[in-house]
């Protein structure tokens, strides 16, 4: 037998007995047999530890490692403190299901609430989920939950400014569960506050308004007036913001916003190719009962302990069950154990030293670059975190190889001569300098 | 006169206006209500269609509109207490409606046949 | 398991001035500053002004604080998880020493292809081992979890339909044993839900499938075996009245486990599937998240699939290569904006590989004799409404004896109190009292001998001592929560 399967020869026999059959098959004599796998899959055989190791090492051999990682577009090289890992993989937490059976959950459930309270402290925003997979998706779900709340609007606005990541999803979302998007028109890099007041005007079935912050290009924009614009017409206004960032920026609540969402892969998830991440989705009281997934709140047990239980939930799974307007059944549990922990470590001095750095060393390559020459700002007056767009006359594919040859991913090519650059507390002076000998050796 | 719907709600008729709530039976089969999802004032109502949804701890269901009309009044109570539904289903109606077209009432039922509905499900 | 609570929350636990990081030194001096007017300051109004509250704690004191919270939860390495449909089998390490492999969690999505061959590759090698398993031409890995799966496979099936300028297929056919999260995710990809009945014997009743068939039809949605554990015989007939009606066959895989080395869902007449990584293939639940939901179409199919997709190509060394398609008309949009979590499918490839052919062939009939040896254990004492031999899982309609006034929901609170956690309860709905047990191949004959014991002993306590088994649970971290004060008036965030 297989080390996965605990079965004896002698054993199965005696189990055969008690099911009064006297082989295996019996037990799928119900399985019509022209429907029976006639051959073993076509599979590579068996293997040790040893050999699969060996078989991912090769894989591990074809990627070019990764030293300094100048990219972002949504999703950044932060620090993940080894705690994290460590914590996230104790197998209490790791081989768990949802907690359906509080009583012997009280540690999902528990860590649960400390990532609520945390998100929700840092959106400015009374209510968080912990169900989300990715920012995308939460922002599709943010989009479908502003639906919902308006009635019979189907109309949802979005900024041009966006990732055309999370805005690509947002429309697959929106095509098929019947919403109509518009875009609101950007200028010089930014929201055009014009363009939304036009179309809040032209419209009466906006259920939603979407904006992002910082958004796609790193700019940080300047909201002032949106909230009441977009309430003067009933709608809701989601914010997408990266959720780091609102350690140091001003808040989706300070806005006015009645929804924020996006990735929270930002507070010290690794990057992983993309994935697991986590989808962050927070709203304001009043939104509490339209939210979707899992929501834990504290009671008390039959003797007066404090302790935590999935609520809300009895909505989600008996009704509306032909009118969902979210398909969502579980939470992003060890993923939220993962951000808990990673704030937990490094608190609101961490969260905004590491913005700080970011900043500065975003100051300083952008600075550099300027200095090598035949560069700007794509958006020179636009103020910025810790990501930017720069132009260049210097051949970005030349760039972006070059310097992987080095280990630096100085980027993401936006156009024919536009670079996305980003910059975190993990890159240094000398990763700067390097990646700016390697631009100038192309000037 | 008060007349019931298969999905267990009720409608007290008073003059032209109707008080829409849930039956007892429907408050029991629930448990503990937690949350009553109730529509604005002004929305219109349409027969068999739902207006809202009813909540407890361990389900949840859509209120379905036993007659069509405009909502005049909700029930505001049951935002700071849902338990009230509980305490008293028929005096704690939900909305208030100005019913738009009395020969729907027709095809509810009565007291008598919504006892023996009951009885039979 | 510690069955005393442990109850602290981090932000009782936090001391102004204590700090738990050091972050690295970016060797740029705190006085530089850019040339004059180079970089614009972030005006005061885009800043925050809110103070905020996050715990301020040293690395111990954070370490301890979550180990001593983890010792309040009951995982697949606590002891034994017979929670049905949800295949909680033992989570391979080797598996997450995969996963965690530095030169694949640096590595950035956006990374130039050429530079990320290897994740690419992993990618692709797993699509076809899932192909070559659910006899499918090409799967997308891309939905991060089964809910997501179900999502992306109606939405092919609609884009397929789309395509053929057939728009007015817009039901979804499903059993009314099926998994809650069916309607619902047909509901977001804007189908609407038509229920076709069981028969007594618990599959679905051709007659009454047969009349619902009509060009409004898009596909009809099955598991298969269905949630009573059952064998959906009629298979190839009700795939064959489908197709004959112009509708698609979509699988939902959260059943997939007893099937693998019996049958595939492409040979059964499935035209589009899903595959849950965190039941079949032995990714970690982690809690609930996160999880991976690969959708699988037969040959004809594959150009309705989400992007990017990933695609074999030769090299210019005449090697093998691969490379990202990001763009086409004809399928369905991004579900995700990467190719999903990348680190749950290099632990499912470790697990494919780890069992090999062999090791997979023998999945299936593995969990199958556990399931049923359980069942032929327990059905003197629990109520078997449907009789005969079942797949991984089956269902019990509570107790035989009814006259002890024990409920299912308080055998399954017993059950934790032994150190089990509970199976599946309430459903499916077809039947007042279910309790949904699925023991899973990896699960020894010792630990299901002591629990069908344990379950027999609830049973006798019912009949003998019932306040015992009315009052559980008595011996776990927190009892009887009050779950009526939580949603009435619900507390979701601390305050002081």
């Amino acid at each position: 037998m297989h080390r996965y399967f605990p079965h004896t020869a002698g054993e199965i026999e005696q189990m055969l007995a008690r099911c009064g059959v006297s082989k295996i098959a019996d037990l799928y004599s119900d399985v019509p047999p022209q429907l029976m796998l006639a051959e073993p899959y076509r599979l590579p055989a068996e293997m040790s530890e040893t050999e699969v190791r060996e078989f991912f090492d090769t894989l591990a051999d074809m990627n070019r490692p990764l030293k300094a990682c100048f990219a972002g577009g949504g999703f950044y090289d932060h620090y993940t403190p080894a705690v994290a890992s460590s914590i996230a993989s104790r197998s209490e937490f790791l081989t768990a299901y949802t907690p359906y059976q509080p009583e012997i959950s009280q540690g999902t459930l528990q860590y649960i609430f400390e990532y609520q309270t945390m998100m929700s402290r840092l959106t400015g925003l009374e209510i968080s989920n912990a169900s989300m997979y990715d920012g995308a998706t939460a922002t599709a779900e943010a989009m479908m939950m502003a639906v919902a709340a308006g009635r019979k609007k189907r109309r949802v606005l979005v900024s041009a400014t966006i990732n055309p990541a999370v805005r690509a999803v947002v429309d697959t979302y929106a095509r098929f569960h019947g919403v109509e998007i518009e875009t609101v028109k950007e200028t010089d890099g930014v929201t055009d506050l014009t363009d939304l007041a036009r179309l809040l005007d032209a419209h009466n079935d906006v259920a939603g308004v979407i904006m992002p912050q910082p958004n796609f290009y790193g700019i940080v924009e300047n909201l002032d007036g949106v909230a009441d614009m977009v309430h003067a017409k009933k709608a809701l206004l989601i914010m997408n913001c990266v959720a780091a960032d609102l350690a140091t920026l001003r808040t989706p609540g300070e806005w006015g916003a009645d929804i924020a969402c996006g990735d929270a892969q930002s507070l010290g998830i690794p990057l992983s190719y993309g994935g697991p991440y986590l989808g962050y989705l927070c709203a304001t009281k009043a939104l509490m009962r339209k939210m979707p997934g899992r929501i834990v709140g504290a009671t008390t047990d039959g003797e007066g302990r404090r302790c935590f239980v999935l609520t809300l939930q009895a909505r989600e799974q008996h009704i509306r069950r032909e009118k969902a307007t979210s398909n969502i059944c579980s939470n992003q549990g060890l993923m939220t154990l993962f951000v808990a922990v990673c704030m937990s470590l490094l608190g609101t001095a961490g969260l905004r030293e590491a913005a700080y750095r970011g900043h500065q060393t975003a100051c300083y390559l952008l600075d550099s670059l300027l200095k090598a020459g035949r560069c700007r700002l794509r958006f020179p007056d636009k103020p910025f975190l810790n990501e930017f767009l720069l132009e260049t006359e210097v051949d970005v594919d030349m760039l972006i190889s070059r310097c992987m040859e080095q280990g630096i991913l100085p980027g993401i090519k936006l156009g024919e001569n536009l670079l996305l650059m980003a910059a975190t507390e993990m890159q240094t002076r000398e990763d700067v300098d390097r990646l700016t000998a390697i631009y100038k050796s192309l000037c | 006169m008060i007349k019931y719907s298969e999905t267990h709600e009720y409608v007290r008729v008073e003059g032209e206006f109707g008080f829409i709530g849930v039956s007892d039976y429907a408050q029991k089969q629930l448990g503990n209500v937690v949350y009553v999802d109730m529509p604005e004032v002004g929305d219109e109502l349409e027969a068999g269609e739902d207006f809202g949804a009813i909540e407890s701890v361990k389900a949840a269901s859509d209120l379905i509109a036993p007659v069509s009309g405009e909502v005049v009044e909700i029930n505001e109570a049951l935002e700071e207490n849902p338990r009230l539904v509980n305490a008293d289903a028929m005096a704690n109606w939900i909305v208030k409606v100005k019913i738009a077209d009395p020969e729907q009432l027709s095809e509810l039922m009565d007291e008598e046949q919504y006892a023996a509905f009951c009885a039979s499900h | 398991m510690n069955r005393e609570l442990y109850g602290k929350l981090v932000f009782e636990l936090s001391r102004q001035g204590r700090r738990g990081y050091r972050l690295p030194d970016n060797h740029i001096p705190d006085n530089f500053t850019p040339a004059d007017d180079t970089v614009p300051e972030i005006p005061d109004n885009l800043l925050r002004r809110d103070a905020l509250t996050l715990p301020e704690c040293d690395e111990l004191t954070v370490v301890r604080h979550y180990n001593n919270m983890s010792t309040n939860n009951f995982g697949v390495d606590t002891g034994f998880y017979p929670l049905g449909s949800c295949t909680m089998k033992y989570n391979p390490k080797i598996n997450e020493e995969m996963a965690t492999h530095r030169a694949f969690t640096r590595t950035h999505p956006a990374a130039p292809q050429q530079d990320v061959q290897g994740n690419l590759k992993l990618y692709h090698t797993l699509q076809t081992y899932l192909s070559e398993i659910g006899g499918m031409a090409e799967f997308t890995l891309n939905p991060f979890a089964g809910a997501h799966g179900e999502l992306t496979g109606l939405m092919v099936i609609r884009a397929y339909h789309d395509s053929r300028n057939d728009r007015q297929r817009r039901k979804v056919i499903v059993p009314d044993s099926a998994h809650g999260t069916n309607p619902a995710s047909a509901a977001v990809a804007g189908l609407e839900v038509v229920e076709v009945k069981s028969r007594p014997d618990g599959t679905v009743d051709v007659d009454d499938l047969r009349p619902l068939l009509d060009e409004t039809v898009a596909a009809v949605m099955m598991t298969n075996p269905n949630t009573l554990g059952l064998f959906e015989r009629n298979i190839p007939e009700i795939a064959r009245l489908a197709h004959e009606a112009g509708a698609l066959m979509y699988y939902d895989g959260a059943n997939l486990n007893p099937m693998l080395g019996i049958a595939r869902p492409g040979d059964m007449g499935f035209d589009v599937m899903h595959i849950n990584l965190h039941k079949t293939f032995s990714t970690p639940h982690g809690g609930g998240g996160p999880g991976s939901g690969p959708v699988g179409v037969r040959a004809g199919l594959e150009q309705f699939l989400p992007l990017p997709r990933v695609e074999k190509i030769e090299a210019p060394d005449g090697g093998e290569a691969y490379r990202l398609v990001t763009e086409s008309t004809e399928a369905l949009g991004a579900v995700s904006a990467t190719l999903g979590n990348f680190a749950v499918q290099a632990r499912a490839l470790a697990y494919i590989l780890s069992l090999g052919s062999e090791g997979l062939m023998q999945v299936g009939p593995l969990a199958t004799l556990n399931a049923n040896y359980i069942k032929e254990s327990l059905k003197d004492d629990y109520l078997l409404p449907i009789e005969g031999v079942c797949k991984h899982e089956f269902v019990f309609d509570g107790l035989r004896d009814k006259s002890t006034g024990v409920t299912t929901l308080n055998i399954a609170k017993r059950l934790l109190d032994h150190g089990y956690h509970a199976p599946t309860i309430y459903f499916p709905l077809l039947f007042h009292e279910s309790l949904m047990i699925e023991p899973t191949e990896t699960e020894s004959k010792e630990t299901l001998d002591s629990f069908i014991e344990v379950m027999h002993d609830i049973a006798r306590e019912a009949r003998e001592t019932p306040d015992v088994v009315l009052t559980a649970p008595h011996n776990t971290p927190i009892a009887h929560p009050d779950d009526t004060a939580a949603a009435l008036n619900p507390v979701t965030t601390f305050t002081l």
